[in-house]
């Protein structure tokens, strides 16, 4: 497999599959004069097509990767202009993300099929999010990831805005502005680190690894890397989204059509993260450990107070939102005990909330197409008209409690060891969460699968179709083997965690 | 041959640009008086060619090092050509533009490829001028063209009041531009700018030249519509007919951001120090304020103005920054905001809805669901505009905040960003019109001048101008570091 792909740029492939299926749909669309059904459903066929595609290709680079080599791999360097390039590479943690983000895309585009209005946008701004979202984690440049990074909200912003719920002009508002503030400040911290690395005569002062090892060198004083951990922690901790400055998560999600809401808590949640271990650990390592303590404390408070705020939720989207907050918690809390434990738990974590949380919200989706609500209350004893359902249901909740077989549980146990080692309170007060998250979630499963059917319109409720069958089945394979084998992912991201725990380990004072 | 002729000879062959526009606009009047309004159409395509042939030809006989001509009026150097260039090109655009606009409304009048070719030329003496007489000859030429543009529809009471407050306005910026030249020849003794900066070298000046220059910087700042001396422009935007505001949001825009560094970094450099605290406060007051008084601006040419306010704040940034980064900055971001810019006004007069003139956000809505490629152009082209990647508004921003950083300006960086993160509210809200609302009232068609303008300059925002950016900054860099 290396020798067939050898000189490919296949990073770049997988990146811009997806716009080429936007391409080809926009070039059919000058062709076709009006909708119709039939042309509608061809959108459909081929933007599932193009993905699964962009799946099998990234799988493709995946086998040209080297699994237990340390660094970035398949790299492609293009110059651009001042002293930026279009730079590409992976590591073990980016290719994860990569491939949680192409997994789950095709998966999101069977769960839109229900879409009927403006099919063509639509998919032409589902293959563009996910052009983008896959460039966050293949770029090698920093004004290249900033570029992916920040166009990313142009098509969730129209996903929402178009095809939301009754909320969904506030919602697209409050998203593209709350983010875009974070990152605004993040690109003067950018451009600030780009003008010292050329004045202290780096060669190509964007591309990250040479920025990492500048800073490794010290280019940075620790008066510096305070300001600019906190432009980036800005950007980050708005799209993580860590209390306080979570709450556009609750609207977006509520508001959003399913799919974008897979994407949004799967995947866009977690370039906050991602963010965190290649740019704030590596590069400010002095501020990191200087405000370890506030992180903690956030991470904490987002925890606990996340889950009982979840506990009260009346909305099934918004009770998984703010769960949401409450695992990725855990992600900040693992990310900064800063030793490989925690930097594992947090990628684990990431991984299996991109495929738990997508697939939560996918159930929601499954009941929602059918009755148009989303209101707990509304719903009740639904495993005895959906039991197919209601199994699947159990063990997505069972995944977001953290039970021991599911993917829920490696992660949160993994950070929880981490932080124990660097503050036992800590990772108390996060036990307590965990103890929440059961509340929480099983008492949304008990009111929405358990009792009796009260309401007469839930008679006629019919199971999962053929295409929900095909949606789910990936998704729990993937969260069991996850639960039941964690290391065959553990295993292969302990490189990239191993690096970025002992460099940081090296660096910290 | 006595001197003065020497000169005369050797000058004329350089100033080939400005003796085309010059030459069209005699010609044309005179075809004009003869052919009455018949020549409308056949005038403005000439003046479109001749546009594009004066920046052709700007480009084409650009000398290695800067010439000065006309006994050292004017100098042919790299900034200029590259002003010249963006000038020929925009206004040929908008000339286009609104050539195709007045057929449809039927309001041919032969006058106006000349004036606008006119106030090209006025703008071509400003960006090349090198002493303070050409430089208000240069200023005075393009802003007597602009009074009579804004007031094109003479029976129309807006469009009068427009020019009307244009012209008081902009005449009392001309005084101070006289005023402010006064004090900086009486200080340094000289009009030429290379004498000037040779005396300000020897220690020249004090509180009297400091005080010519900021109030040659108000008025320049006027001429560019940078706040506080921003008040004329929403009113003459939204006056003014809509071809007319197209043709003002794009070239005199270039030509005053060109004569300002000019002026900053020719005659002044010396005085780094003391001019860039009032270049920064501007930038940062027309950032700011552009950005907020768009919020609440319901007609779109209103909000365009107020943009454009925002914008030059930007670029304001850049020249506010030092000589090695700051003006190849402004330089690129002008030429990545204007193609957004026109792209924006040829949409904005693309859509007639009910045979009126689209006027209002609102009258926007539903576009998306009637006509999908056209709301997909106005979405790149407005984020554009608000400077979100991957689109080249972007790279401009970040070549601005990039020069101001390495400045030691970080405060106005930071500035900067929280301005366009306000300024993203407003852009946002005309995209949530366009996509979010439902339609109410049947758009009509446009017309193929328009719509390929649109299409150009949607394609020139992305992707041509990011793949092209490595080619733009070489000339952009060799013409400053050619220059200044």
């Amino acid at each position: 497999m290396n020798e067939m792909f050898a000189g490919w740029p296949l990073l770049s492939i997988v990146t811009f599959m997806p716009t080429a299926g936007a391409l080809l749909i926009l070039l059919a669309r000058i062709s076709q004069r009006g909708d119709n059904a039939g042309y509608d459903n061809g959108v459909k066929l081929l933007t599932l097509i193009v993905t699964i595609a962009t799946f099998f290709m990234s799988l493709f680079a995946f086998a040209a990767f080297q699994w237990d080599a340390p660094g970035f791999q398949l790299q492609e360097d293009i110059p651009w202009a001042f002293g930026a390039s279009y730079a590409m590479g992976v590591d073990q943690l980016a290719m994860s993300l990569v491939l949680l983000t192409t997994f789950l895309t095709p998966l999101c585009i069977l769960a839109s099929w229900s879409i009927e209005k403006q099919v063509s946008s639509y998919m032409v701004l589902f293959l563009l999010l996910e052009t983008l979202m896959i460039g966050v984690f293949c770029a090698q440049d920093i004004v290249l990831f900033y570029l992916f990074f920040e166009g990313g909200l142009i098509p969730m912003f129209i996903l929402i805005g178009v095809w939301g719920g009754e909320r969904r002009v506030y919602a697209a508002f409050k998203f593209f502005l709350y983010t875009l503030l974070g990152s605004l400040l993040m690109l003067v911290a950018i451009v600030a680190m780009i003008v010292m690395a050329r004045a202290a005569g780096i060669e190509n002062p964007s591309n990250i690894p040479a920025l990492t090892a500048f800073a490794a060198q010290g280019g940075f004083s620790p008066d510096i890397q305070i300001w600019l951990w906190l432009a980036f922690f800005a950007s980050f901790a708005v799209k993580m989204p860590m209390w306080p400055v979570h709450t556009w998560l609750p609207d977006a999600h509520v508001e959003a059509p399913t799919a974008a809401s897979v994407v949004l808590a799967a995947i866009l949640l977690k370039m906050g993260g991602y963010g965190f271990l290649r740019f704030s650990l590596p590069m400010f390592p002095d501020a990191s450990h200087f405000f370890t303590p506030l992180v903690f404390v956030l991470s904490v408070i987002a925890i606990v107070y996340a889950s009982l705020v979840a506990f009260r939720q009346l909305d099934m989207k918004k009770l998984i939102a703010y769960s949401s907050v409450a695992h990725m918690g855990f992600v900040t809390m693992g990310i900064f005990a800063g030793n490989e434990q925690g930097i594992q738990g947090a990628i684990f974590q990431m991984l299996s909330h991109g495929i738990i949380s997508g697939a939560l919200f996918l159930c929601v989706g499954v009941v929602y197409d059918r009755m148009h609500t989303r209101e707990i209350a509304f719903y009740g004893g639904l495993v005895h008209r959906m039991p197919v359902y209601a199994a699947i249901l159990l063990l997505f909740t069972m995944g977001n409690v953290g039970l021991p077989g599911t993917s829920g549980f490696p992660g949160e146990i993994l950070t929880m060891v981490g932080a124990f080692q660097v503050n036992a309170w800590v990772a108390a007060g996060a036990a307590l969460g965990v103890i929440f998250s059961a509340a929480y979630a099983l008492t949304l499963y008990r009111k929405v699968a358990f009792g009796v059917i009260e309401n007469p319109k839930l008679d006629g409720i019919a199971d999962l179709d053929a295409r929900e069958w095909i949606t789910f089945i990936p998704l729990v394979i993937a969260t069991l083997v996850m639960g039941l084998a964690p290391s065959y992912v553990l295993d292969f991201t302990s490189i990239s965690a191993e690096a970025i725990a002992n460099a940081y380990a090296g660096a910290a004072p | 041959m006595n001197a003065p002729l020497l000169d005369l000879t050797n000058s004329l062959p350089l100033a080939r640009p400005e003796l085309l526009l010059a030459g069209f606009a005699l010609i044309a009047v005179v075809l004009g008086a003869w052919f009455k309004d018949r020549a409308f159409l056949a005038l403005s395509v000439l003046g479109v060619i001749t546009l594009l042939g004066a920046g052709g030809l700007a480009i084409l006989f650009q000398p290695g090092a800067p010439v000065e001509i006309l006994q050292g009026a004017m100098v042919v150097d790299g900034v200029g050509v590259f002003a010249k260039a963006l000038i020929a090109l925009s206004a040929a655009a908008t000339l286009a533009l609104g050539a195709d606009h007045f057929v449809r409304t039927d309001e041919q009048r032969f006058e106006f490829p000349i004036v606008v070719v006119l106030a090209v030329l006025g703008m071509f003496v400003m960006v090349s001028a090198q002493d303070l007489i050409s430089l208000y000859l240069g200023v005075e030429l393009q802003s007597l063209s602009a009074y009579v543009l804004a007031a094109w529809r003479r029976d129309d009471s807006r469009s009068s009041e427009a020019g009307l407050k244009y012209f008081v306005l902009s005449a009392i910026s001309s005084g101070l531009l006289l005023f402010g030249s006064s004090f900086v020849y009486g200080f340094t003794g000289s009009i030429r700018f290379d004498a000037i900066a040779a005396a300000i070298g020897e220690g020249a000046g004090g509180v009297g030249l400091i005080f010519g220059i900021v109030l040659m910087l108000c008025a320049l700042g006027f001429k560019m519509s940078a706040a506080p001396f921003h008040m004329w422009t929403p009113d003459v935007y939204e006056g003014a007919p809509t071809p007319v505001t197209a043709f003002f949001a794009a070239a005199p825009k270039v030509a005053a951001v060109a004569l300002m560094a000019r002026v900053l970094y020719e005659p002044f450099a010396g005085l780094e120090d003391q001019w860039r605290q009032v270049v920064a406060a501007l930038s940062a007051i027309s950032m700011v304020w552009g950005s907020i008084g768009a919020l609440l601006q319901t007609n779109l040419k209103r909000l365009m103005a107020y943009s454009s306010i925002a914008n030059m704040g930007f670029v304001l940034m850049g020249l506010a920054s030092g000589v090695d980064q700051g003006p190849v900055a402004s330089l690129i971001y002008l030429a990545l905001y204007l193609p957004a810019n026109i792209g924006v006004f040829a949409l904005i007069l693309a859509m007639r809805r009910n045979n009126q003139p689209v006027e209002t956000v609102a009258d926007l809505a539903g576009l998306a669901q009637k006509r999908p490629w056209m709301a997909a152009m106005f979405t790149m082209l407005l984020f554009s505009i608000a400077g979100v990647p991957p689109f080249a508004g972007f790279i401009g921003k970040l070549l601005v905040f990039s020069a101001a950083v390495e400045t030691g300006l970080v405060w106005l960086a930071i500035v900067g960003g929280i301005a366009a993160v306000i300024a993203a509210a407003y852009y946002l809200r005309v995209l949530a019109s366009i996509w979010f609302a439902p339609s109410t009232a049947q758009l009509q068609p446009a017309s193929g001048t328009i719509a390929v303008t649109a299409t150009v300059m949607a394609a020139l925002t992305f992707p041509v101008l990011v793949l092209a950016l490595g080619a733009l900054q070489n000339w952009a860099e060799a013409a400053v570091r050619s220059s200044f």
